[in-house]
């Protein structure tokens, strides 16, 4: 059940890698800070600002929403036609720059945060299940439903799949390529705003680094099921949280995280793609 | 009336000048041939036409409107379309999603199904495989697909790069002759190709493009029968 959960967490920003790298092709490693900022963004709606836990928590997902939109338009646009080396250092850039700012405002001392989510733990025949683990089951089962429809049901989405393989050619049908990318960091941050709201209320401490960790874990995530594949962002992460959790419950705490990367070279040997990754078509 | 008139069109690759100061016109109702051999920069300015490639300098004006600076994703809803070389369908989308994204610009949803029925009435076949990926039909089956898609905005000019590129003779001629039905349908057509025979053989006007400039231009009937064009492209 913690694997479950932990994994949820994972699936939820492992799509935001997934979508920018469908859309824009690149890898924007800034994202896990963007958990990071909704984490703190939360601690001062609810402990400075006083206010409701919904409103808090839609600012959060507003103000990760225009962030990620901000570093795109800054950052990465500039580099559209740059080599992908030039970007990857960008993103990574990017990434230490919203560290350090956090670092600078609120200092490297944790702060401590009570979960905003109080729901009584259910039992389920011997299985106890806390609330916040229904919680982000829930939450997350419903953005993954609405994500998936909205994909592949509505005009938008299906721009977003045309932009994703031929980007000249959606110009071409008249979709505006820039917008595009602008919702996908808009969607994509607001996932991981989710994220860090579901991660604090589990632990219920605030750092500069916060993100780093689960990012880079749903960074495997996203690879593990293939980058670029929404379901496979959702089956990968939760597929490492179980194996996580396994590895911490059956083997050895400390050797968990090693378990995790090691299971990434694994598969990654067996199948470079991804679990559900499409081999790359090259045309002759 | 000159629906598509560009003056004095010069762009750039890089270092490279690709297009060294072409003029030339379409008038409404009109095919329109622009031949030559490879690299000779006819796709280079069918692209910098719709805005894919910036120009360097001169003019192109559509439908009385000055184009030269406008962005490839404003240019169809202005009754422009282009169906590009290699087709470049969305190959993971299905043929009903790629028809859907030609028709991205529109608002009128009873418009669009209406002309979603008139293009699966000149494609049966994309008809058959709507549900079907589009990276699972056959090359003259995408390059329907591809026509169809440019079709969906209702264009009032159509411009088509090497549509019979790499297709069987059967494919060919089918897609040759679907491009004269457009235009009988009120399209004009701008057509790039390197199958000069049949290309002239459809068009009324014609430009012969080499190195990036226009080396001749005419009535397509009396181009055919010109020694040079004989000799360079119609392998007589």
């Amino acid at each position: 059940m913690n694997g479950l959960r932990t994994g949820s967490i994972y699936a939820l920003i492992a799509l935001g890698y997934t979508m920018v790298y469908g859309i824009a092709k690149m890898i924007n490693f800034a994202h896990g800070d963007i958990i990071m900022v909704g984490a703190y963004t939360l601690y001062i709606g609810i402990a400075l600002l006083h206010l409701p836990v919904i409103a808090a928590m839609i600012l959060t997902a507003a103000v990760c929403s225009i962030l990620g939109v901000l570093i795109e338009k800054v950052a990465y646009k500039p580099l559209r036609k740059a080599p992908p080396l030039a970007v990857l250092i960008t993103a990574i850039g990017m990434s230490y720059f919203l560290q350090s700012v956090a670092l600078l405002i609120f200092t490297s001392t944790p702060i401590p945060f009570r979960s905003v989510i109080d729901l009584e733990a259910v039992q389920v025949g011997s299985v106890n299940i806390s609330g916040i683990t229904i919680v982000t089951l829930v939450v997350t089962t419903v953005i993954m439903v609405c994500l998936t429809l909205f994909i592949n049901k509505t005009k938008a989405g299906s721009a977003m799949r045309a932009v994703s393989e031929d980007r000249g050619a959606a110009e071409l049908m008249g979709i505006n390529v820039n917008r595009t990318i602008s919702m996908t960091f808009a969607i994509g941050s607001a996932l991981a705003a989710v994220a860090g709201i579901l991660y604090i209320c589990q632990y219920q401490s605030l750092r500069p680094t916060l993100g780093a960790l689960p990012g880079i874990k749903a960074f495997v995530a996203a690879v593990l099921g293939g980058i670029g594949s929404v379901p496979g962002a959702m089956l990968g992460g939760i597929v490492l949280g179980l194996i996580e959790s396994m590895a911490k419950a059956y083997i050895s705490t400390e050797l968990a995280d090693a378990i995790v990367f090691g299971v990434l070279v694994v598969v990654l040997l067996v199948r470079p793609a991804g679990l559900l990754g499409k081999k790359t078509l090259v045309k002759v | 009336m000159a629906m598509l008139k560009v003056t004095d069109l010069t762009v750039n690759y890089g270092m490279i000048q690709a297009v060294k100061g072409i003029s030339f016109e379409v008038k409404e109702g009109e095919i329109v041939a622009l031949i030559g051999a490879n690299g000779a920069g006819k796709t280079t300015t069918l692209q910098t036409v719709t805005g894919m490639i910036p120009s360097r300098t001169g003019t192109i004006e559509f439908a009385g409107t000055d184009i030269t600076k406008v962005p490839a994703h404003r240019i169809v809803s202005m009754g422009l379309a282009h169906v590009p070389e290699g087709r470049r369908v969305f190959a993971q989308l299905t043929v009903l999603e790629n028809l859907k994204m030609g028709a991205y610009t529109r608002k009128d949803k009873d418009g669009i199904e209406e002309t979603l029925k008139e293009i699966y009435k000149r494609f049966p076949r994309l008809e058959e495989r709507k549900s079907q990926l589009a990276g699972t039909l056959s090359g003259g089956e995408q390059q329907m697909l591809a026509m169809g898609r440019a079709l969906m905005s209702r264009p009032k000019m159509i411009v088509m790069d090497e549509p019979s590129m790499g297709l069987s003779p059967l494919y060919v001629a089918e897609i040759f002759k679907i491009i004269q039905d457009i235009n009988a349908s009120g399209t004009t057509v701008l057509l790039v190709e390197q199958n000069a025979k049949k290309a002239l053989s459809i068009a009324d006007q014609a430009y012969v493009l080499e190195t990036g400039n226009i080396v001749l231009s005419g009535k397509a009937s009396d181009l055919m029968n010109d020694d040079s064009v004989k000799k360079a492209y119609l392998s007589e």
